[in-house]
Parts: structure tokens; C-alpha cells; sequence
């Protein structure tokens, strides 16, 4: 359960070019549903969800986890919180490069010290289930689109979060891969996850797997 | 516990990795580190070379000597002076040297002359130190002949070459016998260059010097140990004089160091922001940050260490050798005992790392404080 | 002043860490003024951000101070033959007044840097940072420290002239000097004993205590810090007064310094680093206590607190081990049964 009061969130405070780029959205997000945040350009999407996601800190306002206050917190434990509680699907998918999918699989678990084999053993289970199991070892500049976006869905999940964060999943992906992303989503779901997502696309505004959909304009909800 | 070793262990993996995908760039700084490394060991190793070598030539030399001063000059010991010192507590031995500096206008050079007290050298023949025969060309059985300062010429006999062990000091000997030095120097019978003393226990050395400062007012002792003193500050000078010249040369390094960990590329600040966002912590980038530059650090200081030591060791301080060692014309040919100092390792380790750390540090730092949220924003 | 390469990194590290904390400071008293981590503005933002920055640096100047205890140490013992009348450390020490005080300077600063790096561990676990204002008006505490350090090496380094008579160990550390030395070396070796012995078994039972109960609200964790922070003046005493003569296997040898050439065998570092070790693990774990009552880290002081306890305790019973190990080896006899 995830709760939103009054949240603000500005950019250059105080300076000539501040900007509220939030401007006090209340909102209840439930666990174990699909909900996609949309919008015009511009409007704030993209900044709520980094701050739900522990990205940034509001500057003003309340977000409450499972009801943990999260909104003062030092960036020290939102990092923790965000480790344990989000995993992220980027638009550019942001893999390092030069590294194997399997390393990057395993990069957000570095920080915990979990022991070698047992860390890429579970990579390598992830990295099978999304049928990748063969381009463990590839470099990911390698990888098609496609496969490079499965394995940021498989880094996202490494730590096992509740949570999958994804910030226009879709928009680097065609028709058919677009599909096939929908369809994860809707196991992801199916399995208990809570998934947010932003998108400008109909093909996932419009799809079944999308079970609340939230509209913003100028850093506020307009329609949830 | 062990989580802690894992997580350092993946850090340094991440970071091997990190400075594998950016090889020209680090190649470049490890380059000029190593380079640093190198002239400030190579000094280091030098000079240390130079005093231990000057130490074991001192270590065979008696512990007192003894001069006669005129007018604040020194000036030749006349007969009889030997008898007025009498019986000192603690003097083992004494002994009167005869020896001088002969310029040898053929090969431009200066060369020590000397009686020896341990062995009789037959007259007309000579023994000569390893440079000079190196200069001169000569083998043992070779006849040479010098112009004395009288004008006349004295043709000798070379009996043997000094073997190369100690160079430094013997490099330019020339060791004849006592009537053949008279005669070349036309040094007056019965006088002396100077007096040796042999004093068993170092604590009586200062004892001793006190009674012969006492007993003969126009003499002035001068001690093994202060030599040694003077020696050893000199090479600390020198070794500091060049260290402070090249202090130039470490600032050009932190300078550089420092621009390149600010100058940190797109792609890598790219991938910074990746890790603060799928949940490495800020200390966990700079602690990454912390290995890559251990790694760095210790590759070049083994690489410039292990340079500086051939080329110290192996290739005769061939860089260094006229700026540090000058002191006679015919420089000696030997070979430095190879040696590692605690104290010199810790030094090297605090003019290297400490000043490269502390440049980076800041611009890590900076680095470091990536915004998570960056890579969503782009 | 000597122009040596030691001396030059030695000044180098001192006053490029002066520099680097004086540097700080004032973003320091910024953080005493405007700290409020209530506000998600990006100044706070930017002050927290800077707390990374300032622990690495204080890190730093600690890792710094300990190689430079050891080059500084090691430095004045190689430089003895520069001095006449001087064998070992003790005598370069010796040469002008400032060389004992650097040294106590030194070793100052690096109890006071662990201790900060130890408080800056437990504030940052707690989600509040409670200590923040505590923490950064002891940083600006610690820069004059720092200063004074390096005003005092400066100062030593300055007046070094090779051709001084200093007096060496046998005579600084001997019974008949006068001086807080003096009363170390001749200190009745019984009195010294048991002021040793007794001491380190005080800070063992402490410790020891506090590793199998770190419950709060008990007394025996500042125990445990107060008995560290007597060991260290107690084991130096002792050091002096009784365990270099074992060492030596001489009955007037009374040098602390010594102990760390060749010829003993590296035997001060096996006894130094530890000793060093243990009295700021046990030191820390006094500290610590001084703030188990904060709500925040109520709950965090005694896990961390007794993982000191440990590392102190194993320290110095290694170091107790390993000193009794020598006495017992020794051929000397001091005292008849
Ligand atoms: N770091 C920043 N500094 C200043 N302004 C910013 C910053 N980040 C975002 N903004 C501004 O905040 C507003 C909201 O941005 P945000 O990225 O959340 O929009 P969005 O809804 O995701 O848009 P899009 O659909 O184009 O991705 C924009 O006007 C943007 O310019
Ligand atoms: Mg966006």
C-alpha cells in the first residue's frame, strides 16, 4: 500500500528558475495492481514516480510505505528502502556496457555481499526465465532491443522488490515487443507484484494487463 | 562479516572491469604515476645506495685522524709530533699516512697518491684503483709514467689493479712506496700527510679526541662518526634538493590526477547514475571508486618500483648519476648492493599515493553524488 | 631544518590534512547552523550529500596519521646517528623540546580521529542522524588538533640541527631523570607490574563483561571504556619500566622504541598494534554509551558496541598474551621469588 498526501516537489528552489514540477498530488496505490501513470509531456510523470520510487525526496508533503513515513528520510536509507522495495525498468533500458548480461543482472545485488554462486545462480534463473538463458555471457551491446529490455526487467527483479518501477517501458520497442512486455507485466502482476508505469502509449494505456490508469497535468491528478 | 568481504570482493570486480572498459585513459594515468614512481625511486634507491656504500668505505677507516693546522690551514706533520702524543687510554694503534692528490693532465682527472700502512709496495712499481686502469688502459706488468710537480718524470711499474669490490672510494688510488713518494712529491724526510688513531670503544672516541685537542693545541682530530654525519646529511640533502625540484613534477601529477577524476566522461557518470539508481548507495560508489584507485595506485607503484630498481641496480642509475654522485671527475663504475628500506618503501608510499588520493578525492566525490533520478531524465 | 625525504613527506601529510579539514570547516559550521532534516529542500540536500565527502576526508587524515605515527617514529630512530650522543628514537626525539610533544600530538590525533569516525558509524545508522551537529562541532574541534600537530612537527623538524648533543634512551628513560619519563622508567618494576597487569585484566573483565551482556542500562560498557583508556598510559609505563628490560635482556634498557628495530625482532609492532588496536575499540565502546539513551539509537549502540567489545578484547588479550609470551622467554631476572 502505497499513500501520497500533498506531495510538492520543486527543481532550482529559490532561484530565478524555479520550478514545481508537483504540485500537491494525494493518491492510494494498492498492492498487486497494474497502475499507469499518464499525461502530456511535461506534466510530472516522470518526477512521481522517481520520488515514490525513492529516487528523489518531495520537498514538501507525505509518502507512506506499507505506512512507513518515507518523505524526510537521508538519501542513506531511501537507497536502502529502494534496494529492498523497487526494482526499475528505464526507457533506455540503462545497461552498463561492456559488462555480460549476467553482470548486469547482478549489479543491483553488489551491495549486499550476498555470497558469489548463490547471487549468480540466481541471476542466471531470472535471466532463464525471460529465455535468455543462452546470451548469459554476451555482452549486452550485443543484445537486440528486445533482449536488452528483458534483461533490465531481470535486473529490476534481482533483489526480488515487491515493486517494478517502469518509466515509458514501451517507447523504444515495436509493436510485437510492445506485446510481448505487456504480457510479462501481466504474469509480474499475476505473481503479486505491484507495477507503475508511465506511458504516452494506447497499446498499454488501452491494454487489459493496466488496471488503473492516473492522469496528470501541470504536477497534478486530474483523473485517478 | 563475510557480507562485507563479498561486497568488497564485487566492488573490486566491478572496478577491474570499469578500468578495463576505459583503457586508454587509464593507461595514461597509470603511465605518468608509474613515470612518478619511477624518478622518485630511482633518487631514493640511488642515494640510499651512495650511503650505505659510503658507510662501508667509512667502516674500514680508523676512527680518529689527526691534523696538523697552521694559520687555519693544514700543514704537514713534522718529526716528533708522533712521540708528543704518548700513550692515550684506549688508543689501539697509531699510525702515521703519507698521501696526496697528484692532477693527471692526460686524462683531466685527480688521483689520490698513498702510501698504504699494511703492505710495502717495492719501489718503482705501483699499485693502481679499477677507474683509473679503465682510463688509462693499463693492465697489470704496463709501465706508466707521470710528470711530478717538480717537472721531472717518473716512469713506474704497474704491479696490480685494485679489484672493483669498493669503488667508490678506491676508484683513483694509486698505492706506492714510501721513498718513491718522497721523491715524487719531494716531501720533506721525516713529515707526514697525517696521523691515524684506532679507538676500540666508540665511547672513547670523544674521550680521546678531547686529550689529544689537549696535548697538541695545533692539532685538530676529526671523527670517523662525524664524518659519517656529514656524509650522511649531505646525501639527505642532496636526495631533498632533488626531491624539492621534482616537487614540480608531483603537482603536474596531482594536477593531472585530479582532472582526470573530474573529467569524468559521459559514459561514466552515465553509469554512476545507473548504479545510485537500481540502489548502490553513495558510499558504495566511492568505496568502488576507493578500490579502482588502489588498484591504480599499487600497479604504478609496483611498476615504477620495480623499474627504478633495474634501472638503479641494473643499468648503473644511468639517469641520475652525474646529478647525484659528483664528486670526483673519474666516475667510479660500481655496482650499488642491491637493498629495500622500510622507511624508504613508507616515504616513496607517502610522496605517491597520499598526494594522488588526496586529489582524487573531491572530484570522487563529486561523482559520487550523482543524482539517482539522473538516468530517469535522460 | 634537515632537508630529508621523510621529513619533507612527513610535513607534506600534515599540513595537506590541515588543509583538507580547515578546508571543511566552514562547510561544517554551515551544517551546525542550518541543518534541519525535516526540509527536503536541495541546501539540505547538499549538506547531507557533503557528510560523505567530510567522513572520507576525516578517513583519510586517520589512515594517514597512523602510517605517518610509524614514518615518524621509524624516521627519528634512523636519523639517530645523525645526532651525537643519540642511538635510537628517543635520542632524535630529544634533540629540542618539540619532538615528545609531536609525537603525544600524533597519537592524540588519531584517538580523536577513530573516535570521530566511530560516532559518524553510529549516527549513520540511525534514520534521524542525531549526532549530526555533535559530530561536526567535534570535527571543528578536531582541526585545531590537527593544527597543533602540525604546528608541533614544524616546529621539531625546524629546530633539528645535526650537530646537537642530545641524550639517548639510557639516559631520558632511565630512574635517575627527572620528568614524566623518568617516573615511567622508575617506577618501582612491582608497582609498574601490577599497574600493568592489573589494569589490562580490569579492561578484560570489562570488556569481556559487556561482550556477554551489552543489555543498556548497565554501567559495565563505560567500564569497559574508562579501564581501555587507563591501559594505554598503564602499557606504555609498563612498556618502559619492565617489559623493554625483558626484551633486552638488559637491566637498564628502558627504551619504547628499541623494541621496534631488527634486532628485537619487529617485536614493538606485534605489541604496538594491537595495543593501539584494542584501545580505541575498547575507548569507542565507553564513547558509545555515552549515547544509548537517544531514542534512535537505543537499539543500535549495543550490537555495535559489543562488536567493539570484541575487537577490543581479542586485541588486548593478544596484547596481554603476547607480553606475558616475552617476560616468560626472557632470560632476564627482575624480580626474585
Ligand atoms: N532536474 C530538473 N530541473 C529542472 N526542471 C526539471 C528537472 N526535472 C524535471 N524538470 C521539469 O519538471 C517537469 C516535469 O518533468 P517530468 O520529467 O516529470 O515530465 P514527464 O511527465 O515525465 O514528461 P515526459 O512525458 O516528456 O517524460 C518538466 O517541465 C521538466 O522540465
Ligand atoms: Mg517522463
Amino acid at each position: 500500500m502505497i499513500e501520497i498526501a500533498d506531495l510538492h516537489k520543486a527543481f532550482n528552489q529559490g532561484q530565478h528558475n524555479e520550478y514545481w514540477a508537483i504540485q500537491g498530488v494525494s493518491l492510494s496505490l494498492a498492492r498487486g495492481q497494474v497502475t499507469a501513470f499518464m499525461g502530456p509531456s511535461g506534466s510530472g510523470k516522470t518526477t512521481l514516480l522517481s520520488l515514490i520510487g525513492c529516487l528523489a525526496r518531495p520537498t514538501s508533503g507525505r509518502i507512506r510505505l506499507d505506512g512507513e513515513d518515507i518523505s524526510g528520510l537521508p538519501e542513506r536509507f531511501l537507497t536502502e528502502l529502494r534496494r529492498r522495495h523497487f526494482g526499475f525498468v528505464f526507457q533506455q533500458f540503462n545497461l552498463i556496457k561492456g559488462l555480460s548480461a549476467r553482470d548486469n543482472v547482478m549489479l543491483p545485488a553488489y551491495p549486499l555481499g550476498l555470497p558469489h554462486r548463490q547471487l549468480t545462480e540466481r541471476a542466471d534463473a531470472l535471466l532463464a526465465q525471460f529465455r535468455l538463458g543462452h546470451r548469459a555471457d554476451a555482452r549486452v551491446e550485443w543484445l537486440s532491443g528486445g533482449e536488452q529490455q528483458r534483461v533490465a526487467i531481470a535486473r529490476a527483479l534481482i533483489n526480488d522488490p515487491p515493486i517494478l518501477v517502469a518509466d515509458e517501458p514501451t517507447a523504444n520497442l515495436d509493436t510485437a515487443l510492445s506485446r510481448e512486455f505487456l504480457a510479462i507485466l501481466g504474469e509480474l502482476s499475476g505473481a503479486g507484484r505491484t507495477v507503475l508505469l508511465t506511458s504516452h502509449d494506447p497499446l498499454v494505456l488501452d491494454s487489459p494487463q493496466v488496471e488503473r490508469r492516473v492522469a496528470l497535468r501541470d504536477g497534478r491528478v486530474v483523473e485517478a | 562479516m563475510t557480507d562485507w568481504f563479498h561486497k568488497q570482493r564485487y566492488l573490486i570486480d566491478f572496478s577491474l572491469a570499469a578500468l578495463g572498459r576505459r583503457k586508454v585513459r587509464n593507461l595514461g594515468l597509470l603511465a605518468a604515476y608509474s613515470l612518478l614512481v619511477f624518478v622518485l625511486a630511482s633518487v631514493m634507491l640511488f642515494t640510499q645506495g651512495l650511503r650505505q656504500e659510503a658507510k662501508r668505505v667509512l667502516a674500514e677507516s680508523p676512527e680518529v685522524i689527526l691534523q696538523r693546522l697552521v694559520a687555519g690551514r693544514q700543514d704537514l706533520i713534522p718529526p716528533g709530533y708522533l712521540e708528543q702524543i704518548g700513550r692515550i687510554r684506549g688508543v689501539q694503534k697509531m699510525e702515521a699516512r703519507l698521501w696526496g692528490y697528484y692532477y693527471d693532465p692526460v686524462v683531466k682527472a685527480n688521483y689520490t697518491f698513498m702510501v698504504p700502512g699494511e703492505r710495502q709496495i717495492p719501489s718503482g712499481q705501483l699499485v693502481v684503483g679499477p677507474a683509473l686502469a679503465r682510463e688509462r688502459g693499463l693492465v697489470a706488468g704496463n709501465l706508466i709514467s707521470f710528470r711530478s710537480y717538480s717537472g721531472r718524470l717518473f716512469t713506474f711499474q704497474v704491479a696490480e689493479v685494485l679489484p672493483q669490490a669498493s669503488e667508490l672510494m678506491s676508484a683513483d688510488l694509486v698505492l706506492l712506496g714510501a721513498e718513491d713518494f718522497r721523491a715524487f712529491f719531494d716531501f720533506p724526510a721525516g713529515h707526514y700527510t697525517d696521523i691515524t688513531l684506532s679507538v676500540a670503544n666508540p665511547n672513547e672516541v670523544r674521550n680521546v679526541a678531547a686529550k689529544l685537542a689537549a696535548a697538541l693545541p695545533d692539532s685538530r682530530p676529526i671523527l670517523r662518526e662525524e664524518v659519517q654525519r656529514t656524509y650522511a646529511s649531505l646525501f639527505d640533502w642532496r636526495e631533498g634538493m632533488v626531491l624539492t625540484v621534482l616537487a614540480g613534477a608531483l603537482l603536474a601529477f596531482a594536477i593531472l590526477a585530479w582532472d582526470k577524476a573530474s573529467g569524468l566522461s559521459a559514459e561514466e557518470r552515465r553509469e554512476i547514475g545507473i548504479l545510485k539508481a537500481i540502489g548502490w548507495e553513495t558510499g558504495d560508489v566511492l568505496r568502488m571508486k576507493f578500490w579502482e584507485g588502489v588498484l591504480i595506485s599499487l600497479s604504478a607503484f609496483l611498476i615504477g618500483y620495480l623499474a627504478a630498481w633495474v634501472h638503479v641496480f641494473h643499468l648503473d642509475g644511468a639517469l641520475f648519476r652525474p646529478v647525484l654522485q659528483g664528486w670526483a671527475v673519474l666516475y667510479p663504475h660500481f655496482r650499488l648492493t642491491p637493498q629495500v628500506d622500510g622507511l624508504q618503501l613508507a616515504t616513496l608510499f607517502f610522496f605517491t599515493v597520499f598526494p594522488y588520493t588526496a586529489a582524487v578525492l573531491v572530484p570522487i566525490w563529486r561523482a559520487a553524488i550523482t543524482d539517482p533520478d539522473a538516468v530517469m531524465r535522460t | 631544518m634537515l632537508f630529508q625525504p621523510a621529513i619533507i613527506a612527513l610535513l607534506l601529510a600534515a599540513g595537506l590534512g590541515v588543509a583538507a579539514l580547515g578546508g571543511a570547516a566552514p562547510f561544517a559550521w554551515q551544517i551546525l547552523r542550518r541543518w534541519n532534516l525535516a526540509s527536503g529542500s536541495e541546501g539540505q540536500l547538499t549538506m547531507e550529500r557533503r557528510t560523505y565527502l567530510f567522513s572520507s576526508l576525516v578517513a583519510l587524515v586517520l589512515g594517514v596519521q597512523l602510517a605517518a605515527l610509524l614514518l615518524f617514529v621509524f624516521n627519528a630512530d634512523r636519523m639517530s646517528e645523525m645526532f651525537v650522543g643519540a642511538m635510537c628514537a628517543v635520542g632524535t626525539l630529544q634533540v629540542n623540546a618539540w619532538g615528545f610533544p609531536a609525537l603525544v600530538a600524533q597519537i592524540a590525533v588519531f584517538f580523536a580521529a577513530s573516535q570521530w569516525l566511530l560516532i559518524n558509524h553510529l549516527d549513520n545508522q540511525a534514520r534521524d542522524y542525531p549526532l549530526v551537529r555533535l559530530k561536526y562541532a567535534l570535527l571543528l574541534l578536531l582541526v585545531p588538533l590537527l593544527a597543533l600537530s602540525f604546528g608541533l612537527q614544524l616546529a621539531y623538524f625546524k629546530g633539528l640541527r645535526a650537530d646537537v648533543i642530545t641524550s639517548c634512551c639510557g639516559s631520558l628513560f632511565s630512574g635517575e631523570s627527572r620528568g614524566i619519563s623518568g617516573e615511567m622508567a622508575g617506577a618501582d618494576p612491582r608497582l609498574a607490574m601490577g599497574l600493568y597487569f592489573g589494569s589490562l585484566g580490569l579492561a578484560v573483565a570489562a570488556l569481556g563483561s559487556y561482550v556477554l551482556r551489552p543489555a543498556p542500562g548497565r554501567g559495565n560498557g563505560l567500564l569497559a571504556g574508562l579501564a581501555s583508556g587507563l591501559v594505554f598510559p598503564a602499557a606504555l609505563t609498563g612498556i618502559i619500566s619492565f617489559l623493554s628490560l625483558y626484551i633486552y635482556e638488559h637491566p637498564h634498557h628502558h627504551c619504547p622504541f628499541c623494541i621496534l628495530k631488527p634486532e628485537y625482532g619487529y617485536r614493538g609492532y606485534a605489541l604496538y598494534l594491537p595495543l593501539f588496536l584494542g584501545c580505541a575499540a575498547g575507548l569507542g565502546v565507553g564513547v558509545l554509551q555515552l549515547f544509548r539513551r537517544r531514542p534512535s539509537l537505543a537499539a543500535l549502540v549495543p550490537p555495535l558496541a559489543q562488536r567493539l567489545a570484541w575487537v577490543a578484547l581479542l586485541a588486548l588479550v593478544l596484547f596481554l598474551g603476547l607480553s606475558a609470551g616475552m617476560v616468560w622467554q626472557s632470560n632476564l631476572i627482575l624480580l626474585e621469588h
